[in-house]
Parts: structure tokens; sequence; C-alpha cells
């Protein structure tokens, strides 16, 4: 299995995510064994200008159409088609992330090449590449074999080292000249996030609230510690989707990445969107009335128990202490 | 509007999972179904796009454990048809899915019109072979677009917002007919009372799409599935709530906070 590996170079605004380098280094260590050249892809007109910081690449293969500058997917998946079949590429690395979701189920409907969602491991064997992928919110681990190591995979984010993808060589720049189709789905333009009353990106400790908190009122208990520590609440998706707190308050995958000294998670299952946004806050303390619940598995420190109970003996414990 | 809304059953998550003997489904004994929280919100977002601009919501299915009371309870909210696909979800991959879905639209007596919009949910936990609504508009030869939060139509053509990160969205304009998964409504999903969902069972009717089931299960070599090692496991902190929170107390003074 020689077949090329492309890993696409995710860029939002022209800024580089980290995504891109741990899906380098996923490929480095996906290509180390089978000797498969390495190609990151740069889309749009300043795609060149990356090419310093791709080094981990064996080339950077470049479309600088200017249609590329836009986040459409349907130009993307144009020219990744036609890239794919030019490199006789046998694998595509593509984000997990809401910038390049659809993209592999697309171009796997193109290709007719197996695609694997959520992938957050890799290792060979013999021929073919197992992928490791994430399913049920994290509960349970699915592992896929490609043939040959051809297919499509979605990386999952932090699940690689960027590390090992980052590197000082300069690359080979290669640039296509490929037909970039107009898109039929046309970009307008960007929406700025709502400024919210409280930033929670700076808080130093966040009262975070799930769907285990179970009502708005309940909320408002959250609120009232969130006081009492000098810190702010914030949420997961349901509670937002529930209008219960602005979105400004949404932490994870869609919304703001955190990193508290004390994360304080009440009701909150520890789903992969979620866990994204908050993994690196320094101390997590997890209360959730399932033990099995996949958050105590990354938290410091767990509770079981009912979150709509220990809120307001905490509160109360807090400002006893404070006299 | 001609507004179609898919809607699914998942295991819910949290409810403990198990791996069944075959090691390559989840163990069905004591599997609870909900209905996918993004149809939620794609029912929410067509309910709120009929308001405006009249029209009529089928919601489609294929066979699943629970789904005819998601099928009442969207009847019961406003929805016009609820027609079900006779094929078992449980042994259908992403794309033999999308296919049943294709075959189902196809098989319309007249082609989508310039005012329909198909509105599955943007993702699934279980999504294992990719999302259906992107493969659907593969299929349908349909424009698309994914993790949309929130849908306007001005005179044949809709606006939709798509989510990026950190709180940044954009807009797309968006020609009909078009395939949109949908994250969340611009409203939070309406609640219906038991009552009228109960009248629903008794007034309204599922109607059996007249499609052929779809073909090979399966595109993945799925080699088997397993419950993950816990990795760092957290300490846990037991006893009395008051106790709890004492220690609680004290992990926050550790870390400098109150
Ligand atoms: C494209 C995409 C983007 C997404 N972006 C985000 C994002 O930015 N942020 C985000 O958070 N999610 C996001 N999600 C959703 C994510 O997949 C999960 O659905 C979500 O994080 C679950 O939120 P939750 O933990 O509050 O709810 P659930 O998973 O339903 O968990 C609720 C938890 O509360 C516990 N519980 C119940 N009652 C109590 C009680 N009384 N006391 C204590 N515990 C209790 C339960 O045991 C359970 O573990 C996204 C999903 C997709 C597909
Ligand atoms: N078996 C199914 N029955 C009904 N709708 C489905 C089914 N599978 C997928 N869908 C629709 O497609 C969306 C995305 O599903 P999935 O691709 O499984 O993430 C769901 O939210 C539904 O709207």
């Amino acid at each position: 299995m020689s077949t090329a590996i492309l890993v696409l170079v995710e860029q939002l605004r022209g800024q580089v995510a980290d995504i891109t380098f741990e899906m380098l280094g996923a490929a480095r260590k996906m290509a180390a064994s089978a000797q498969r050249p390495v190609h990151a892809v740069a889309l749009g007109r300043d795609a060149a200008g990356l090419a310093t910081r791709l080094g981990a690449a064996d080339s950077v293969l470049v479309v600088d159409d200017p249609v590329l500058d836009q986040p459409t997917a349907e130009a993307a998946v144009a020219v990744l088609q036609q890239i794919m079949e030019q490199k006789q590429a046998g694998l595509l690395l593509l984000g997990g992330t809401n910038v390049s979701f659809g993209l592999g189920t697309r171009l796997a409907a193109r290709t007719q090449l197996p695609f694997v969602n959520f992938c957050k491991g890799a290792r060979t064997d013999g021929d073919a590449l197992v992928l490791t992928s994430q399913l049920f919110g994290g509960k349970i681990l699915s592992d896929v074999k490609l043939a040959q190591g051809r297919g499509i995979a979605s990386i999952y984010p932090g699940a690689f080292p960027a590390d090992a993808g980052r590197s000082d060589k300069t690359p080979a720049v290669e640039k296509l000249a490929l037909a970039v189709p107009a898109p039929k789905v046309v970009f307008q333009q960007y929406i700025e996030p709502e400024a919210g009353d409280v930033d929670i990106t700076k808080q130093s400790v966040l009262v975070a609230v799930g769907r285990g908190i179970q009502s708005a009122d309940n909320v408002q208990l959250a609120e009232e510690l969130a006081q009492t520590l000098g810190g702010a609440v914030c949420a997961s998706r349901p509670v937002i989707d529930q209008g219960w707190l602005p979105l400004s308050r949404q932490v994870g995958k869609s919304g703001m990445t955190v990193k508290p000294r004390v994360y304080l998670a009440f009701g909150i299952s520890g789903a992969p969107e979620h866990w994204d946004g908050m993994q690196n806050s320094e101390c997590i303390i997890a209360v959730n009335t399932d033990p099995k619940a996949p958050i105590f598995d990354g938290a410091h420190y767990g509770v079981v128990g009912d979150a709509v109970e220990l809120i307001p003996l905490l509160n109360e414990k807090i400002h006893a202490k404070k006299g | 509007m001609n507004l179609y809304v898919l809607l699914k059953m998942v295991p819910d998550t949290v409810e403990e999972l198990n791996v069944a003997g075959d090691n390559r489904s989840l163990d069905a004994e004591y599997l609870r179904f909900k209905l996918n929280d993004p149809d939620e919100h794609a029912l929410e977002q067509a309910l709120l796009l009929k308001e405006k601009h009249g029209g009529t919501i089928t919601v489609v299915t294929l066979d699943a454990p629970e789904v005819d009371d998601a099928l009442f309870t969207a009847l019961a909210k406003g929805a016009d048809r609820a027609v079900k696909i006779p094929a078992d979800q449980a042994a259908l991959g992403t794309i033999a899915t999308a296919k049943a879905f294709a075959a189902f639209f196809a098989a319309l007596p007249a082609p989508l019109a310039a005012d329909a919009l198909i509105l599955p949910g943007s993702q699934a936990v279980d999504d294992l072979e990719g999302e259906v609504a992107a493969y659907l508009a593969e299929l349908l030869k349909l424009p698309y677009l994914g993790v949309v939060c929130g849908v306007t139509a001005v005179d044949g053509k809709v606006t939709a917002v798509k989510e990026f990160s950190g709180g940044l969205r954009g807009r797309f304009e968006v020609p009909m007919p078009a395939v949109l998964g949908i994250q969340s409504a611009e409203k939070p999903p309406r609640y219906v009372p038991v009552a009228k969902v109960r009248a629903a069972m008794k007034a309204a009717k599922i109607e059996t799409a007249a499609i052929e089931p779809p073909g090979p299960a399966r595109a993945l070599d799925l080699d088997h599935m397993y419950k993950p090692e816990p990795t760092g496991r957290a300490r846990m902190l037991e006893g009395a709530p008051e106790e709890v929170a004492a220690r609680i107390t004290e992990v926050l003074a550790e870390h400098g906070v109150a």
C-alpha cells in the first residue's frame, strides 16, 4: 500500500487550525510503515504562503483559486476529488470540525471510497489500516478496517498530538490548475459571535450546567453559585438550545473553548463535542447521577449525585466559609 | 413550501450501552430510544417556516423502535403527513439509509418543487459512515449545507446560517430544492401536551411508502465495537451530599478559588 496520503489544511479566515497539525502527525504515523508520501492540500489565494508551516508533509499541493477563499464546501469537494484522482491518493484526512463538516461524506459518495467518521486512533495491520472511532457520545469505540489503507477519514480534534505534525523542513510546493465550479450554495457573510454580557473564556472559575440541570429555574441556582465564587455560568448545547442561556455561554465544538482554573460540570455527560471546549481546564469537577458518564473518565474529581441538590448546598458551604 | 423532515430514533446515551454478541452492534435488550436531538430542531424549523410561508410538512422515517410515538408527536405539533419507509433502520448504515430516502423521493408523484426543502438532522451519535443528509443530497444531486442553525425563505431562495466554531457563523444563500442538515432551529422546540398527541393517534394515520427496501447493509468493514478502557479516571468524592459539598469547597480552595 504505497498510495499517497492527502491532508486537507484546515483554515478559517486565513488562520490555520491546530487540527491541521494533528492530521499531519497522524498521516506521518500512518505513512511510516507503508512508505506512503504525505501531501498537504492548501486551498485559496493565500495557500502558497502557508507552506513553510507544513514541513511535516512531503509536499504541499496548492490550488489558489479565489472561490476557495470562501468557506464553501462544494468547491472544496470538487477540487479534492480531482486531486485524489490526479495523485492516485488512497487516503484523505479531513478535520472532524464544523468547518470541514460534510466534505468526507460527499467525497465518499463521489469516489466510492469508504468514509470513517469520528476517528481518534489508527494502526496498521499488514496491508490494512485500522481506524478507531468514537461513537455514542464517547460511550462506545469501533474499529474499522480499510483494505490497502484506502479511504477517507474525519479526524477527531485533540486525538492526535499536534507537535508530531510540526516541522522546520521546507516542503516542495506544487501549484495545481484545476477547474473550480461556481458553488450553488453561495457564501454571503460571516456573522460575528454575539458579544455576551460576560466573556466565559476569561473566567477563572466556571459553573457549567448540562441537560441534567432540568429547568431554567435550576440554572438560576447555578447562577447564584457562580456569583458566590466570583465566576460565571456556562453550559452545554442542550441548555443553550432550550433558550435558558444565551449562545455566548456555550462551551464546545460550536461554542467557546475555555481554560479556567476550575470547571464545575453539573449534569453534563461529557460528549466529545462538549469535551472539545473544556478539556484543558486546570481542574474539572464533574457531578452526574450516572456513574458511567464519560465525563468521569476525563475529570479530575467526580461526584455521583444530584446536581440540583448539590448546587445550593455547595453555595451555602462557600458562603459560610467566607463568613 | 413543501417541507420534508426526516426523523431518526437513536439510543439514549444516558443509559448504559453494551455491545451485542456479534461485536458489531449494540445489545438491543436494554436500549432506550429517543428522537435524535437535531431532528426535534429540524421539525421546529419546518413548523416555523410553515407558519410564515404556509405549505405542508411531511415527516418521514424508517422503521425503528418507538418511532410511531415520534411520528404522532410530530403530527400533533403541526406536521401534515407522516410516512414510514418499510425497512428496519437497525440493519442499515448511513449509505443504505440515504439510498432508502433517495428511493422515497424518487417515487414521489411529482418531482421536488422549487419550494421544497428536505430537512434531516445534521448528525447523529452513531454516524460511523457519515451523515445521511450529505449523502442524500449527493444521490438527489441537490444543494446541501450542514450544521445549519437558522433558515429564512425569501422569493424562492433560502438563506441558511451555518455554525463554525467559537460562536462564529456564516450566512449562505441556497437555491431550492435543497437538503439542509439542521443542528438547531431558530427557537427552542415547542412542547406539545400529551392530550394532543393522543388525539393525533386517534385522528391521524401513518402512511407506508411503497418502495423497495434498499440492498446492502453497511459499506464499511466494521471489525468490532467495544467499550473504551477508562483513561485517567476521576477521583470520586463520596459521602452524604453535605460531606461532598465540603470536600468540593476544599478542592476549590486548593485551586485558589473561593
Ligand atoms: C456538529 C455538532 C456540534 C456540537 N457542538 C456542541 C457544543 O459546542 N457544545 C456542546 O456542549 N455540545 C455540542 N454538541 C452536542 C453534543 O453532541 C451533546 O449532545 C451535548 O454536549 C450533550 O449535552 P449534555 O451533556 O448537557 O446532555 P446529555 O448528554 O443528555 O447528558 C445529561 C447528563 O446529565 C446527567 N443527569 C441527569 N440528571 C441529573 C441530575 N439531577 N444531576 C446530575 N446529573 C444529571 C445524566 O446522567 C447525563 O449524563 C454538538 C453536536 C454536534 C453534532
Ligand atoms: N433511519 C433513519 N430514519 C429516519 N431518518 C434518518 C434515519 N437515518 C438518518 N436519518 C435522518 O438523517 C439525519 C442524520 O442522520 P445520521 O446520518 O444518522 O446522522 C437524522 O437526524 C435524520 O433526520
